[in-house]
């Protein structure tokens, strides 16, 4: 008789640990066989207020970097509003992480917990993000931006991108300054690990303003898609009247894409470049064809505002490529089903994780729903956005492991 | 076959306390709370995460005036609650229901107390 001692465990007295806390992702990742194809994660984050040390020296300009020096980054945030997202102690991992070890032999510490989480979840290759990072586009100093942001990814792509070849960027860009947002593009675009750029969309510049072009040519001309990542902005004047975080982040994360995806279409910049891809990151799923009724419908009357459209705005957007994350998915599954054939999602969709953040999604989220194909759950996971991103198939240790132990080539 | 499976000795689990208990695939989340024993399938029903490892506390509760004019909030502590810690699902201790939708619950457990130890049926 096979007799199974039944293990016993004091959470509470246990050392934080990413892989025990992701115990049940990995558990997963082995009953659904994940090994068996590639994932990648467009949207996940580090928290690079663990280095800042390390950026800060990267800051050129000696005055601005005794600035966030003795700050100890405080000049990044001059309206921080924050302090919601660990949910008073409830999401675990948010006070916890700052005194995690990474993995003995990584290169970085960044590198060492990036890939606890990532091996967990079966994703192998993951494009990080930054965190406080994603609200340095409202700081009112535009050189605080600049200086910032080259600062940041010098570190990253020299710290990080470069010994880790499973972790790959979208480089933050300084759009306050366009001139300085197009160097970036000049000086970084071709670096090991860079497979586009970003704009992060809590910000208040109009990004079909002519002084864009030169960026949005050169990132055509490069083959590097342009991200537009959202967040949360309390200070808003529109959003400053609501009390509460829930309602912040539910209406703020869609709302900044919505503007900007608006914007964008009704401006025609997906005719004036038409090779320049455009990536729509975390405002979940459900706003997309809310913008594409509404456009559509007020295109039809007032055609006559936006003449260089040549098709419907929803055309255009059904071309866009769109982040899965934070995925709505309470008793809406035929709405989602919809959604999903409105957005072409077989071939626009793109998995995201967005961990360590609190409302982070597993790969199960897209693998366990009932209406794709296993073709368009292995699209949505990881195929579609190697072709986007022009990636080399990669699978990780742990999942080629996998695949030896069943006797599978890798 | 179901059996009961030992946890640890009574005195050892203080109010509050919680073990996870692991038997083949299957984690169940022991509690203790105010001298009774509760103990729920460790696997929220939100994406997987281990609900039973998670802090504990008291149902939040607005507090209004004679006027329904908003005054505070405080902590209801008769009825805490189970928190998930991937994202925050909350499961009430007492019963197993998911405070926001009682039509989710998590799969409960019984406990047994004999000879001094806790004993979960898996």
């Amino acid at each position: 008789m096979n007799i199974i001692t039944p293990i016993v465990r004091d959470p509470n007295a246990e050392q934080f640990d990413t892989s025990r806390l992701l115990a049940h992702a990995r558990q997963q990742a082995e009953d659904r066989k994940y090994e068996d194809f590639m994932i990648i994660d467009v949207d996940s984050h580090h928290y690079e207020t663990g280095s800042y040390k390390e950026i800060f020296d990267y800051i050129d300009d000696p005055v601005m970097r005794d600035n966030f020096k003795f700050s100890k980054g405080q000049t990044l945030h001059p309206r921080s509003t924050g302090g919601y997202q660990e949910m008073a102690g409830r999401i675990t991992r948010y006070q916890h992480r700052a005194t995690e070890q990474g993995l003995p032999g990584a290169p970085h510490r960044d590198i060492g917990l990036t890939r606890k989480w990532m091996d967990a979840m079966g994703v192998d290759v993951a494009c990080i993000f930054p965190t406080p990072m994603l609200g340095l586009g409202l700081n009112p100093v535009i050189q605080v931006e600049v200086q910032y942001a080259r600062a940041y990814n010098r570190w990253l792509t020299e710290r990080i991108l470069a010994e880790e070849p499973r972790m790959v960027s979208m480089l933050y860009l300084p759009v306050n300054d366009p001139d300085a947002a197009l160097k970036m593009v000049e000086d970084f675009g071709g670096r090991k690990g860079v497979i586009g750029f970003l704009v992060t969309t809590a910000r208040y510049k109009p990004l079909y303003d002519n002084c864009y072009m030169k960026l949005y040519r050169a990132l055509e001309e490069r083959g590097l898609p342009i991200a537009f990542h959202s967040a949360t902005n309390w200070g808003d004047q529109g959003m400053n009247i609501s009390n509460k975080f829930i309602a912040i982040h539910a209406l703020g994360f869609s709302w900044f894409n919505i503007l900007h995806m608006t914007n964008w279409v009704v401006n025609g910049i997906p005719e004036r470049f038409p090779g320049l891809k455009s990536i729509w990151i975390e405002s979940g799923l459900a706003w997309i064809p809310f913008v594409m009724q509404r456009l559509d419908n007020e295109y039809m009357m007032r055609s006559s505002e936006a003449p260089t459209l040549k098709r419907l705005p929803s055309e255009y957007m059904r071309e866009m490529y769109y982040s899965t994350q934070p995925m709505e998915m309470i008793n809406n599954h035929s709405m989602l089903q919809e959604t999903f054939k409105m957005i072409n999602a077989e071939s626009q969709l793109l998995y995201a994780s967005d961990y360590p953040h609190w409302d982070m999604d597993l790969p199960s989220t897209i693998y366990d729903l009932p209406f794709l194909s296993q073709q368009a759950k292995r699209n949505i996971l990881g195929e579609s956005a190697r072709k986007l991103f022009k990636l080399d198939t990669l699978i990780a240790p742990e999942k080629k492991a996998r695949l030896k132990a069943r006797g599978v080539a890798a | 076959m179901a059996q009961q499976v030992f946890v640890c000795n009574e005195i050892e689990m203080k109010d509050g306390d919680v073990r996870i208990v692991r038997q083949d695939r299957i984690e169940v989340g022991v509690y203790r709370h105010e001298g009774a024993f509760y103990a729920y399938r460790n696997h929220c029903l939100h994406q997987g995460g281990p609900a039973c490892e998670g802090i504990i506390r008291g149902k939040v509760v607005d507090i209004y005036a004679e006027d329904k004019s908003f005054v505070a909030q405080t902590y209801d502590d008769s009825e805490p609650h189970i928190i998930c810690p991937w994202h925050g699902w909350e499961y009430k201790l007492k019963t197993g229901e998911c405070a926001p939708d009682p039509k989710l619950r998590l799969k409960r457990h019984d406990v047994v107390q004999r000879e001094g130890g806790v004993y979960v049926v898996i």
